[in-house]
C-alpha cells in the first residue's frame, strides 16, 4: 500500500491499519519521519516538501516493488507527504512485515536509504534565518550504497 | 514546444517552475539542452542536476524532442 497524499496522517493509525492487512505475520517493523524541531542548532518553524508527482509515484512504486523482491515479505506499507508540515509533523512512515523480524527491519531500512536518495522530494526548512532547501548528507549516499 | 519543469533550489534560481520553449535544431539530447540553457543558467550545468525526461530518468545524456516534458532536478531528499 502506497500512498503520497498533502493532507497530514497518523502513524498510529496508519500502523494499527497495516496490522490488519498483515494478520498472520510473525513480524511487523515500522519506521516514522518527524519535521525535526531544530536543524543544525537553529530552530525550525516549518517544512514544505516539493515533489514531481509523476515520478514520485513511479519511484517510490519501484522502491517498494524491489523490496518485496529482495525480502520476505507479507506486506509493506510507505505513505509520504507533501506541501506545508510543522515540527513534529510525521513526513513518512514505511512499514514491513515479514515472518521472521530480520527481513521486517532489513526491508524498512532499505526502503528508507532509497527514499531519502532516490525520492523526487525537495526539502524547504523555515527558520530564524529565513527558508534553506535541505539535501541529501554524504551519510544519506552511504548508507544508500550499502545495499548495491 | 518542449515544457521544461524546475524543481526545489532549481524553480528560485531560474524564477519558475515551468516554462514552454521551442528547442534549437541542434537540441537533440539533453547535454545539448543543458548547454544551451547554462549560458543563462549556469546552475543547471551543476553535474549533481539530474534530467528527467517524460518523467523518466535515464542513465547517460537521452534525447529531447520539443514535445518532451524536460524536468531539471536537484540532489533530492525524500523520507
Amino acid at each position: 500500500m502506497i500512498r503520497i497524499e498533502a493532507r497530514p496522517f497518523d502513524p498510529g493509525a496508519e500502523l494499527a491499519a497495516f496490522a490488519d492487512r498483515v494478520a498472520g505475520a510473525g513480524a511487523m517493523v515500522s519506521f516514522t519521519g518527524l519535521v525535526r524541531g531544530q536543524s543544525d542548532g537553529a530552530q525550525v518553524s516549518g517544512l514544505e516538501l516539493e515533489h514531481y508527482p509523476a515520478l514520485t509515484e513511479k519511484t517510490i512504486a519501484a522502491i517498494g516493488e524491489e523490496a518485496r523482491k529482495r525480502f520476505d515479505l507479507a506486506g509493506l506499507a510507505i505513505v509520504h507527504r507533501h506541501g506545508a508540515m510543522a515540527p513534529g509533523d510525521p513526513i513518512v512512515f514505511v512499514a514491513a512485515a515479514a515472518e521472521h523480524r530480520r527481513a521486517a527491519f532489513e526491508a524498512v531500512d532499505y526502503m528508507m536509504d532509497r527514499l531519502k536518495t532516490e525520492a523526487p522530494f525537495w526539502k524547504r526548512e523555515q527558520g530564524p534565518q529565513g527558508a534553506r532547501w535541505i539535501e541529501a548528507r554524504p551519510a544519506d549516499l552511504e548508507d544508500r550504497a550499502r545495499w548495491g | 514546444m518542449a515544457r521544461l519543469l524546475f524543481f526545489g533550489r532549481l524553480r528560485e534560481s531560474v524564477g519558475t517552475e515551468a516554462l514552454t520553449a521551442s528547442l534549437p535544431g541542434h537540441v537533440r539530447d539533453t547535454k545539448a539542452l543543458r548547454a544551451w540553457l547554462g549560458s543563462e543558467h549556469p546552475e543547471l550545468l551543476d553535474s549533481s542536476i539530474r534530467i528527467a525526461v517524460n518523467a523518466e530518468l535515464v542513465p547517460g545524456d537521452p534525447p529531447v524532442a520539443d514535445e518532451d516534458e524536460i524536468a531539471f532536478l536537484p540532489p533530492m531528499s525524500g523520507g
